[in-house]
C-alpha cells in the first residue's frame, strides 16, 4: 500500500516532465519547416503573409546564411536581379508555397513585441491593485468585511476570460478611447483587459501569502512601536516576499498566454504600435485567429509562433524565479 | 523607592466576551526588580502582560476598567497608560515598555537591521550612534561574539535560542525601562534556557522585568517577586521566597507543590 502510493506519487511527478518535453518536442517538429525557411531571421521580421521575389542568397565566406536568411534575401534582392538558382542550403526546403520565384514571408515581431507590451501594461496596472486589495483584505479590513469581499474577489477570479474580452470590447474599450482617444480596440485596451482580468488572481494569491505571516511576527514588530504602515513595509511584504512574487509571476504567465479576452480588443492587425492607443496583435490572437485557414507553410509558421511564446513564457519566469527568489 | 509601573484593580473584557478574564488585578513592578507571574493555562496571567503595553489595542473592542500607572522620566508623578487615546503616544509608551514574545520573531532583515529596526523607527540616523548602540545591545545580550562577524546575515540563520537572545537585544536597544517577557523560553532548549535566564538576571541592574513563565523552577530562579494567578485573579502576591517556601494561600500552595494546574 505504502509502496504504491509512493509509486503513484512518484508518477504524477514525473508526469509533469514528460508532458513539459513532448509539449516541447511537438511545437518544434511542427514548426521545423518554418524554422528552416526563415530561421531566426523570423523574429525580427515585421512583415506577415506578403508575397515577394523570391531571392536566392549568395553564399559568400563571410554570411552567416542560416542565421540570417530573410534578411540577406531582403538585401540580395534590393541590390541584384539575377538569381543564382542552384544555390540553396536550407534543409528540406521544397514546400510549394515558394517554389517559383515568390514566396510569402512571415515575420513574429508584431506579435512578440504586442505580446510583451500588452502584458507590460497589465502587470504595471494590476501590480498595485492587487497588492492594494491583498494587503487591505489581510491587514487593515475588520474581519466582516474581509470575508466577503474575499470571496467576491474569488468570484471574479473564476470569470471566464471571454466575459472579459465582451465587457473589454463593447463597453470599456469605447470607455478608454474616450479618455485617452484612438482606438476602441488598441494595444492600451488590451493591456488594461488583462490587467484588470489578473487583479483578482494575483490578489486572492497575495492575499493568502501575507495571511501567512504569523501574528507574533507582526505584534513584535508593533512593540517596538512601529506603526501599520512600518509593520507592512518592513516586516509583512519581506516575510511573504517569496508567495507575492509567486503570485506575480503566475499572472504574469496567465497574461502573456491569455487568448479570448485579448482577441476581442488588441485589433489583431499587423502593424507597429505608434502609440499605445494603436491596435495590433499578440501572438495567442495570432494563432487563435489564424489556425482555421492554414496548411503547408503557414500551418508551420503558426507552430513557429506557439514556440516562440512557449519559449517567453519559459524565460520570463525563468528570469524571474531567478533574480526574485534566489536566497531562497 | 517608587514602584515602575502599578496596575491597580484591572478588569479586562476581550472583544465580545461576557465575563472578564482579568478581575480586578493589583500589581506592582519594581524598580530594577523581576517580577514573576505564574498559575495554569488560560489564568490571565499573558493577558495582563499584553495590557502593561497595550497591545491588545491592536485588536478592537477590547475593554480595560482600572489603572495601569507607569512613572514618568521625571521619577516622580505617574501617567495612567489606559487614558492614552492617540497612535502616537501609544507608539511611545511601547518604545518605553519593550516585550519579548513566546517564540523568537526576528524580522526579516539581517541581524543588524533587526537590532537598529527600533533606532530607525524613532528616527535615529547616524550611522557611528547606531552601530554603537547595536554592538552595545548584542554584547548585553551575550549575542556578540558569536555574531559579530555575520551581522549582514538574515537574522533567521541563527538558531532558536540565538534568535530570542537577538529579540532580547533588539528590545534593549530602545532603552525600554520596562521589559515584558511572555513565556520568553518555552520554545527553546535547557541550554538555551539557561543563556536566558542569566541575562534576564543581568537586565536586571538596568531594566525592570515582568516576566509571565509557565515553569515554577525558572520563577523560583530568577524572580523577586511572584504573583500566583488563578481564574482571571491574583490569588497572592508576595516575595518570591515566601510564596515558595510559606504561601499564604491553600490555592498557591497546591499549585506550587504541583498537586493541580
Amino acid at each position: 500500500m505504502e509502496l504504491i502510493f509512493k509509486k503513484l506519487a512518484q508518477l504524477s511527478a514525473s508526469l509533469v516532465f514528460f508532458i513539459l518535453a513532448a509539449t516541447a518536442l511537438v511545437l518544434y517538429l511542427s514548426a521545423r519547416p518554418a524554422i528552416e525557411e526563415f530561421g531566426l531571421g523570423f523574429l525580427f521580421e515585421s512583415r506577415w503573409g506578403v508575397e515577394e521575389t523570391r531571392a536566392q542568397p549568395v553564399l559568400s565566406p563571410n554570411q552567416v546564411v542560416d542565421e540570417m536568411p530573410v534578411i540577406d534575401e531582403q538585401a540580395d534582392a534590393l541590390l541584384d536581379d539575377d538569381f543564382i538558382d542552384d544555390e540553396d542550403d536550407f534543409v528540406g526546403d521544397d514546400d510549394d508555397e515558394s517554389s517559383g520565384d515568390t514566396r510569402i514571408v512571415y515575420g513574429a515581431l508584431v506579435p512578440i513585441v504586442g505580446t510583451l507590451f500588452s502584458t507590460l501594461i497589465a502587470m504595471f496596472f494590476s501590480i498595485p491593485i492587487a497588492m492594494g486589495i491583498a494587503v487591505f483584505l489581510s491587514e487593515i479590513a475588520p474581519k466582516l468585511l474581509a470575508k466577503p469581499v474575499g470571496v467576491a474577489i474569488e468570484l471574479l477570479a473564476s470569470i471566464p476570460s471571454i466575459i472579459y474580452g465582451m465587457w473589454g470590447l463593447f463597453y470599456f474599450g469605447p470607455f478608454i478611447a474616450g479618455i485617452f482617444g484612438g482606438n476602441t480596440v488598441s494595444l492600451l485596451v488590451a493591456g488594461l483587459v488583462l490587467g484588470i482580468m489578473v487583479i483578482p488572481f494575483m490578489a486572492a494569491l497575495s492575499r493568502d501569502a501575507i495571511s501567512t505571516v504569523p501574528d507574533m511576527l507582526k505584534e513584535s514588530a508593533y512593540a517596538m512601536g512601529a506603526t501599520k504602515l512600518e509593520v507592512i513595509k518592513d516586516v509583512v511584504f519581506p516575510y511573504a516576499k517569496s508567495g507575492i512574487i509567486g503570485s506575480i509571476i503566475l499572472s504574469f504567465g496567465r497574461a502573456l498566454g491569455e487568448t479570448m479576452a485579448v482577441a476581442f480588443v488588441i485589433g489583431g492587425v499587423y502593424q507597429f504600435v505608434g502609440k499605445v492607443t494603436d491596435p495590433t496583435n499578440s501572438i495567442p490572437v495570432v494563432l487563435a485567429n489564424s489556425f482555421a485557414e492554414s496548411s503547408g507553410l503557414s500551418l508551420s509558421v503558426l507552430f513557429y509562433l506557439a514556440l516562440i511564446l512557449f519559449a517567453m513564457s519559459f524565460i520570463v519566469i525563468a528570469v524571474a524565479k531567478f533574480f526574485f527568489l534566489r536566497r531562497k | 523607592m517608587k514602584n515602575m509601573m502599578e496596575v491597580q484593580a484591572l478588569t479586562f473584557t476581550y472583544n465580545g466576551a461576557t465575563e472578564p478574564s482579568l478581575k480586578r488585578i493589583n500589581l506592582p513592578i519594581e524598580k530594577n526588580k523581576v517580577t514573576a507571574l505564574i498559575g495554569p493555562s488560560g489564568c490571565g496571567k499573558s493577558t495582563l502582560l499584553r495590557g502593561m503595553n497595550r497591545i491588545h489595542d491592536l485588536y478592537p473592542g477590547h475593554r480595560y476598567d482600572g489603572t495601569i500607572n507607569l512613572l514618568n522620566s521625571d521619577g516622580e508623578a505617574y501617567t495612567d497608560i489606559l487614558t492614552i487615546k492617540k497612535e502616537a503616544e501609544l507608539i511611545r509608551l511601547r518604545q518605553r515598555v519593550g516585550m519579548i514574545f513566546q517564540k523568537p520573531t526576528p524580522f526579516p532583515m539581517t541581524i543588524f537591521e533587526n537590532i537598529a529596526y527600533g533606532l530607525k523607527l524613532s528616527g535615529v540616523k547616524k550611522r557611528t550612534q547606531i552601530e554603537e548602540v547595536v554592538e552595545q545591545s548584542l554584547r548585553d545580550a551575550a549575542l556578540w561574539g558569536e555574531v559579530k562577524d555575520r551581522l549582514s546575515l538574515d537574522a533567521r540563520s541563527l538558531s532558536g535560542g540565538q534568535q530570542q537572545r537577538l529579540c532580547i537585544a533588539r528590545a534593549i536597544a530602545l532603552k525600554p525601562e520596562v521589559i515584558l517577557f511572555d513565556e520568553p523560553t518555552s520554545a527553546l532548549d535547557p541550554i538555551s534556557t539557561l543563556a536566558i535566564e542569566e541575562m534576564i538576571s543581568v537586565l536586571r541592574e538596568q531594566y525592570s522585568i515582568c516576566i509571565v513563565t509557565h515553569n515554577m523552577q525558572q520563577a523560583a530562579r530568577i524572580s523577586d517577586f511572584t504573583g500566583f494567578m488563578y481564574l482571571g485573579e491574583m490569588v497572592e502576591f508576595d516575595k518570591t521566597e515566601t510564596i515558595f517556601m510559606k504561601p499564604s494561600v491553600k490555592q498557591t500552595e497546591d499549585y506550587i507543590s504541583g498537586r493541580f494546574g
